[in-house]
């Protein structure tokens, strides 16, 4: 039997120039549509400034240290927004943080079988997954109700110690701080156990074999190892905390006053921009752009820090 | 010296001790999630009947009425934040997976994960600024904008991750057999990776839909159904929001009610696409 190969058709042709300019224009649109990612953070930030600039050249850095926000008088500065944005995220680290890292390592180490292990991550991962309007829901009729006699309790007995040195009376920096603990629980707690979990297990075997129990093994060998990346878990529970709207606004009491008392009303940069965007006019938008930009700034830094961290920390 | 460890020597009750500590902190941390489930079932089945998916929200003080204008209105402003997301999230995805060098992926990368972590309530103030202060209205297309930009890193993280995972072999396979790039991703990789995407997808709609910072200010809210897209709209989360601080019992009831459907919402998207990455393709 013989091949015949000639005079047929040939199955290979070359590509015609159509076809090569289709393939460069599909690389090309990809790529524009990657680069545009690191555009809209760009034209994130353009934008905000813009229109802030009324405000910048009104205020200037001032803004930053002014206690007023009258927009009757059209005095504007952020002060006690700032103090607000901080106790909260001081409140919901202080807590989530021990909270987190234990949480961290029990899922982590052989405590408990596989299968529960998963599914007790997965639980946690839902509590991100609810929307920040629902805890604040929650907070208005099911938290504050449930902490407020404890706040009543720590006045009477323990008035004299600033924190405690106002009455508890519904919304204040203590349930915002706690709703911002539950929502920056599952970055810490997820970010940490990654950063354990990934640890080469010879440290364990290592550190078992010279005779460690298996505590001793967490808080000097495998802690100080996943060192960084908790602290990456940390900062990025702390970007999510500066930023959170919804839930603290909904429970902190929008008070524009700086006071040591967790049980005081106050206020965050997200939550007033919440609060008085939708009515607001004139230079007073331009202040809340001017509040925004400075959000904006924190967070991204924080942000970028903080990712910075968890990618050294991965490619480990 | 002894080898042996007692159950009562000091280093194994130490021990012990941080074993039942961090048990105990497993258990904090479970606990918000049951207490808020099981409130927002208890506090949102009361109200779950036909009336709430088909009647308007009511005015204060008349009992009765619905959320179904603002279930229009968050399908509409996530289904148009999707239309703009979805392509572009999966074509920059694309880019990072198949054609960019490791020092661009690994910038763009970088980008998308700082622009997951922008405050949602920063991209409101950016959707505001870009298209309410230009067109001078609240308007759906505001609010859709405001939610594409938050489902995009989403959406190109789980795309990159899904195109990673799918062998080198079969591109080479695509490409030995005369496919030209765009056929490769298009025909072989990207159906390839689909399942995945389509998770990722999901996963960033269900976010998207809780979402309420994006949408206060940009989409605003309305008592009536939502009639052009260059208007107010209505969506469950401004719902939830602006009814949680009234001083009226029907509307707190339809508050509740809207977050038992927003919260259905995430929680059935969360569990089936979990189910679904199990079923690796490759």
């Amino acid at each position: 039997m013989t091949l015949q190969l000639t005079e047929q058709q040939p199955i290979v042709r070359a590509r015609t120039s159509f076809e090569k300019n289709l393939d460069l224009f599909f690389i090309g649109l990809t790529r524009i549509c990657a680069f545009s990612i690191a555009g809209v953070l760009v034209f994130i930030a353009i934008q905000v400034f813009i229109q802030s600039i009324p405000a910048i050249q009104t205020f200037g850095l001032g803004f930053i240290f002014q206690q007023e926000w009258d927009p009757v008088k059209e005095r504007y500065g952020v002060l006690p927004m700032i103090y607000g944005t901080l106790a909260t995220s001081f409140i919901g680290l202080l807590l989530a943080v021990p909270t987190g890292i234990g949480t961290a390592i029990f899922l982590s180490e052989n405590f408990l079988p596989i299968p529960v292990r998963t599914v007790l991550v997965f639980l946690i991962e839902l509590l991100a997954a609810i929307p920040s309007v629902v805890y604040g829901l929650w907070g208005i009729y099911v938290l504050i109700p449930l902490i407020n006699p404890l706040g009543h309790w720590l006045h009477t007995n323990f008035g004299w110690i600033p924190f405690f040195s106002t009455d508890a009376a519904g919304p204040g920096l203590m349930p915002a701080g706690i709703v911002v603990t539950i929502m920056i629980l599952p970055t810490i707690t997820a970010i940490s156990r990654d950063s354990l979990a990934s640890l080469p297990p010879e440290l364990r075997q290592a550190s078992i074999g010279l005779g460690g129990t298996r505590w001793e093994t967490i808080f000097r060998v495998l802690l100080p190892a996943a060192f960084s990346g908790i602290v990456g878990a940390i900062m990025l529970g702390l970007g999510r905390a500066m930023g959170e709207t919804m839930a603290v606004t909904m429970l902190i009491g929008n008070s524009n006053k700086i006071g040591a008392s967790l049980f005081a009303p106050g206020n965050t940069i997200a939550s007033l921009l919440a609060n008085q965007f939708a009515e607001a006019s004139g230079l007073q938008v331009s202040a809340l752009m001017y509040a925004g930009f400075i959000l904006f700034i924190i967070t991204l830094a924080v942000n970028a820090i903080a990712q910075r961290i968890v990618l050294r920390v991965q490619k480990i | 010296m002894s080898l042996t460890r007692t159950s009562n020597d000091p280093r194994t009750l130490l021990g012990n001790f941080f074993t039942v500590l961090a048990g105990a902190l497993v258990t904090i941390s479970i606990i918000p999630l049951l207490a808020v489930l099981s409130y927002v079932l208890i506090k949102g089945a009361s109200r779950l009947n036909l009336d709430l998916l088909t009647q308007l929200p009511p005015p204060p003080m008349v009992p009765g009425g619905g959320i179904a204008n603002a279930m229009v209105g968050t399908l509409v402003m996530v289904g148009l934040a999707t239309l703009i997301s979805v392509p572009i999230g999966i074509a920059a995805a694309v880019f990072l997976a198949e054609f960019s060098t490791p020092h661009t992926a690994s910038w763009i990368r970088f980008s998308t994960n700082v622009l997951n972590g922008v405050p949602s309530i920063i991209l409101g103030v950016f959707a505001y600024a870009a298209l309410v202060v230009t067109t001078k209205t609240f308007s759906a297309y505001a609010g859709a904008a405001a939610l594409s930009i938050l489902m995009l890193p989403i959406i190109i993280r789980t795309t990159d991750e899904a195109l990673q995972i799918v062998p080198q072999e079969i591109r080479w396979a695509s490409v030995g057999v005369g496919a030209s790039k765009y056929q490769t991703v298009l025909q072989v990789v990207l159906p390839a990776a689909l399942p995945t995407i389509l998770t990722g997808t999901t996963l960033a709609i269900a976010r998207a839909s809780g979402e309420t910072a994006p949408l206060i200010f940009t989409a605003l809210f309305t008592q009536f159904w939502p009639n052009s897209l260059s208007q107010p709209t209505p969506s469950l989360a401004v719902l939830v929001y602006n009814f949680a601080t009234v001083p009226f019992k029907n509307q707190q009831e339809l508050a509740w009610a809207a977050s038992l459907v927003l919260v259905f919402l995430v929680l059935t998207t969360s569990v089936v696409s979990r189910w679904f990455l199990r079923r690796k393709t490759f």
